[in-house]
């Protein structure tokens, strides 16, 4: 059986494979070249970095294939698995030989579903050590040109780790069933595809920030820690939307920010002699009572005024990624019971 | 085992519709059954409840004596309709998984078969004429050494040519394994030739099933005056009657000769019996009589 | 070795079209004693009919003593059916041909030809003559 399923497979096992070969041998050569930039530029590594063209096209390659395998994996190793025998009506051939429909998907799924996530976890292996001098650069507050997103934040973090094998187990277990339940090649690597990239881009807006309690930080807003004003309105009778402040510290990964009144209530609607925090409108019409920024600071401290950050510190890192990956396998599990489950009942 | 094949009360459903009700069969070992009918009667899902791709709605299937779907497996050979073969894989690779998957996999018949065909090994399966398709499905089927050889319509989408030779090389192959085969057709003409038990299945029930010699022994059409079934003696099964003004062809089964020299009596061949019991209305039998068995 | 064939159409069952086949060729000196009948694989393999047909036929044959199974090795003839008028078959086969050939050339065709024969053959059989 073992042999069976490597035989259906190799086309598409191999074309994985040479894709991720490729990059891997990219990033085995030039890697050690980073990592010796790491220790001899220290604080302009970042700046050397970004004018190495190949060095960049490989962070960025690296990045977007980690991202690519799930679904790939999941829509042309697992959407074909048994779609493609329903399709072809060759499961009539396979499950009247003498094992039965659960040993054959056994099989199947421990072959192909373990070199799914033996393939990407390689890959993002490679690609997490090659870019951890990157990481760390800007993990230390580094920044330039394109190296400028800490491992925390989530298009990087889902490049990392382990979260890519949670991935793809997910994707190829959705594969499978998916190709079960339409039993059409085409439709299940479709919505397959497409499922698994709505994932992979909603993750971390409603999964991950849920992972741990984040972490409450209160700052005042002052002159030197605003970073962020937004107006909306006419120029001469604005309304202040949204004020941010720069939270002390590096490489943490902010969640949600919003002002809170002197009780702890979230401001919906921020004063309007907020305005004159901010800077002044572009056509230098200053209107009178205009407040100095000094005062207007002053006003917001006074008046009780706070930013309540919530964020997920640097440190949490590999606690984040353990859990993410966690809950991608225990879907990928049930999506596997489901399969099970499913294969016993009718199917001619 | 002197059992084939033993169904009770054996119905399934699809949503709606009844594919097979009320089938009961008794079918012994050792034969070459034929399962005809026309297209949509259930002689597919008949097989498939037969080889446990289906599970029953109402009713039970026991085949070699135990119940369908179940350890059988390594006993029970199939032939799917359009035998379906992996496109991509050649030949060797469909035997190399005959003798990987089966535990009682004949290899020396396998590749003696496949050298007696003509067939090059290396050839992909997508590659073969339907012919050759269904004799690889056949091969499969007869290397596995199975005790109960089923087979869906394999012979349907073929050419006469390639029809006789599939025929002959599972006749064959009946003659040297002991095997017992069930093969569904809706020619009759080819069941007439090759089985000696038959199975007639006409809108989800079985219409009547027993040993071929003895269906024809036992049913006569009768041509004579005009007469009314109901006058019919009772141990005159009617299959079917036709009425012009003045005469009337019945067509009974009997286990009794026919004396009444009112009637002019005749054989029947195996086509006259098939049409005639598909031929009938739909409803149920006739006479309240339970479905019909021959006994042998 | 003999070869058998099957006629679908003619009303009567393979097996007793088997066991006339044999008849006949035991009649015509076709088969002789010791000769070997085509096995049971061989027959089915060309004919594709049931091997218990082919069974049938040869246990019909060997319960007249026709012929003889030998197990292992094949079925084997044990007695001809042959006369001693096998000598005459050719001369009289000649002039049936002749006579044949008379009747197409005075317009009789096929079936009046067959007819005519059957209603000759019995009625000479009932007067003992033939």
């Amino acid at each position: 059986m073992i042999w069976l399923t490597w035989r259906q497979f190799r086309l598409q096992a191999l074309m994985v494979t040479a894709a991720i070969a490729v990059l891997a041998v990219f990033l085995a050569v030039t890697g050690p070249g980073v990592a010796d930039d790491y220790d001899r530029y220290a604080g302009d590594f970042l700046k050397q970095l970004s004018m190495q063209r190949l060095n960049g096209y490989l962070y960025i390659v690296g990045q977007v294939l980690v991202y690519a395998a799930p679904p790939v994996i999941g829509a042309f190793w697992g959407a074909p698995l048994i779609a493609r025998e329903l399709e072809a009506g060759t499961h009539r051939l396979v499950w009247n030989q003498s094992i039965s429909r659960t040993r054959w998907l056994v099989a199947k799924l421990a072959v192909t579903g373990l070199g799914a996530m033996a393939v990407t976890g390689l890959l993002s292996l490679a690609v997490t050590w090659w870019a951890d001098p990157i990481d760390d650069a800007i993990g230390a507050g580094q920044t330039s040109g394109i190296f400028n997103v800490s491992r925390m934040l989530p298009p990087v973090f889902g490049a990392r780790g382990v979260v890519p094998i949670g991935y793809a187990a997910f994707a190829f277990a959705l594969g499978v069933a998916v190709g079960l339940v339409a039993r059409r090649t085409v439709v299940a690597i479709a919505i397959t595809l497409a499922a698994v990239i709505a994932v992979e881009v909603l993750s971390p807006m409603l999964l991950r920030p849920h992972l741990m309690t984040p972490v409450e930080a209160t700052v005042v807003v002052t002159a030197e820690n605003m970073r962020g004003f937004m107006l909306t309105g006419p120029e001469d009778d604005a309304e202040v939307v949204q004020i941010e402040a720069k939270l002390e510290g590096e490489g943490f990964w902010k969640i949600s920010e919003h002002t809170v009144n002197s009780a702890g209530v979230v401001q919906t609607k921020l004063p309007q002699w907020l305005r004159d925090c901010g800077p002044p409108p572009p056509n230098g019409a200053v209107s009178p009572g205009r407040m100095s920024f000094e005062v207007c600071f002053q006003r917001l401290a006074d008046e009780g005024y706070r930013q309540q950050i919530k964020y997920h510190p640097a440190n949490r890192f590999w606690d984040l990624q353990w859990r993410e990956a966690g809950i991608f396998l225990l879907l990928a599990a049930g999506l596997t019971g489901f399969c099970f489950w499913r294969i016993r009942r009718d199917l001619t | 085992m002197t059992t084939a094949l033993k169904a009770q009360g054996l119905g399934k459903k699809y949503g709606r519709r009844w594919a097979l009700t009320d089938c009961t069969l008794d079918v012994p070992a050792g034969r070459v059954v034929g399962l005809v009918g026309p297209n949509g009667a259930g002689k597919s899902t008949l097989l498939n409840l037969a080889v446990g791709m289906l599970t029953p709605t109402a009713g039970q299937i026991e085949v070699l004596g135990n119940p369908a779907g179940t350890s059988q497996r390594t006993k029970i050979g199939f032939v799917a309709q359009d035998t379906p073969t992996y496109a991509r894989l050649s030949i060797a690779d469909h035997l190399k998984l005959g003798a990987r998957l089966n535990p009682r996999w004949d290899d020396s018949l396998a590749q003696a078969r496949i050298q007696q065909l003509g067939l090059d090994p290396k050839q992909r399966a997508g590659k073969l004429s339907g012919g050759q398709r269904a004799q690889l499905a056949l091969t499969l089927g007869v290397a596995k050494r199975p005790e109960l050889l089923i087979l869906d319509e394999p012979v349907a989408a073929l050419d006469p040519l390639a029809r006789r030779e599939f025929l002959q090389d599972l006749m064959a192959a009946v003659t040297e394994q002991e095997l017992s085969v069930i093969l569904s057709s809706h020619l009759v003409s080819d069941v007439e030739r090759s089985c000696d038990y038959l199975v007639v299945l006409v809108d989800s029930r079985v219409q009547v099933s027993g040993d071929i010699d003895t269906l024809l022994a036992t049913h006569y059409r009768l041509v004579g005056p005009r007469r009314d079934e109901k006058s019919m003696p009772q141990n005159q099964y009617v299959v079917s009657a036709s009425h012009t003004d003045r005469q009337s062809t019945y067509l009974i089964r009997t286990d009794e000769p026919v004396l009444d020299p009112a009637w002019a009596v005749s054989q029947l061949t195996l086509e006259d019996i098939v049409l005639a019991y598909m031929g009938r209305s739909t409803s149920a039998p006739q006479n309240n009589r339970p479905l019909l068995e021959v006994q042998r | 070795m003999i070869e058998f064939h099957l006629d679908g159409r003619s009303g009567v069952s393979p097996y007793q079209q088997i066991v006339q086949q044999v008849k006949n060729a035991l009649r015509l000196g076709v088969l002789r004693e010791g000769d070997q009948l085509p096995t049971v694989k061989d027959v089915v393999g060309q004919l594709a009919i049931n091997p218990n047909t082919v069974l049938k036929a040869y246990r019909e044959l060997e319960h007249e003593d026709l012929v003889a199974a030998r197990p292992g090795r094949g079925t084997f003839v044990t007695r001809t059916l042959t006369d001693h008028s096998l000598a005459a078959h050719g001369p009289l086969r000649t002039e049936l041909q002749r006579w044949l050939t008379k009747a197409r050339k005075a317009g009789l065709d096929d079936d009046s030809i067959e007819a005519l024969f059957q209603t000759t053959f019995r009625s000479a059989a009932q007067k003992g003559i033939a």
